[in-house]
């Protein structure tokens, strides 16, 4: 129950657009005391089922730029298999240390960004709501 | 000839983070379209998610090869995630979001603190 609640959560936060599995692997750890690369197996596993449904959504509305993705990808695979072994090669302690700075630059980077991804859609509401009121 | 080398390093290092860290690379590779590559937001977030997808597929079955996975606890964060995803999504235009950003942007450094002065 515990589980599903931490997955809960960080999902909810994830589907807002701000980095859920960056969040989702801490929780696991500290409030779960699931092992560091158990936490990232099960982020990077738990990521595919919901990012299929957005992938199949997006492919239909168009949103996706398919002629920049086969590049990044080819590298991409290259970079992930590196990235895997790394990973896999590194002692718990180590690579919970190497995370928490890379989430410490995450959380930097979360503060300091300017998306608009969901503002832009209130934005948008606010403007359907001032039609709606103009119409009245 | 350069955007394809831009392409590919953006590429290798997304890829290469979201294996080492099993989490990241959607964070990683949106500004980078956006500032580097000049794709809108909302196209940039989608394009993102058809690039993860196919890398954490394949750093999963990486972990996966070398034991490292728990069905159970999987299965069952998993479970929460998706119906969590998807009241995220829904909500996603009703909540300020640039302050949620912040917010959990201070969540994740002091997560991060905790972890470096823990044992």
């Amino acid at each position: 129950m515990k589980l599903f609640i931490i997955g809960f959560l960080s999902g909810i936060i994830g589907g807002m657009g701000i980095g859920g599995g960056t969040i989702l692997i801490p929780c696991l750890t500290i409030f779960a005391n699931i092992e560091q690369h158990m936490a990232q197996s099960v982020n990077l596993l738990s990521f595919v089922p919901t990012a299929t449904i957005a992938l199949l959504y997006h492919l239909k509305q168009k949103n996706v730029v398919l002629n920049i993705i086969l590049n990044i990808i080819l590298s991409g695979l290259i970079g992930s298999l590196i990235g895997s072994y790394i990973s896999i090669y590194i002692n718990s302690y180590m690579l919970k240390r190497l995370f928490a700075v890379f989430l410490f630059i995450m959380g930097i980077y979360e503060i300091i960004s300017k998306q608009k991804i969901g503002e832009k859609q209130n934005e948008k509401t606010q403007n359907k709501k001032k039609i709606v009121k103009n119409l009245k | 000839m350069k955007r394809h080398l831009k392409l590919m390093i953006i590429g290798f290092m997304t890829g290469l983070l979201n294996g080492l860290f099993g989490a990241g690379g959607g964070t990683i590779i949106v500004p980078f379209m956006v500032f580097l590559l000049g794709i809108e937001d909302h196209k940039a977030h989608a394009t993102a998610i058809s690039i993860i997808l196919p890398l954490t597929i394949f750093s999963s079955i990486i972990y996966i090869k070398s034991g490292i996975f728990d069905l159970p606890i999987t299965l069952n964060v998993t479970l929460g995630s998706v119906i969590g995803g998807l009241l995220g999504a829904s909500i996603l235009n009703k909540v300020p979001i640039k302050y949620l950003r912040k917010i959990f942007g201070i969540i994740m450094i002091a997560a991060s603190i905790r972890i470096l002065f823990s044992k």
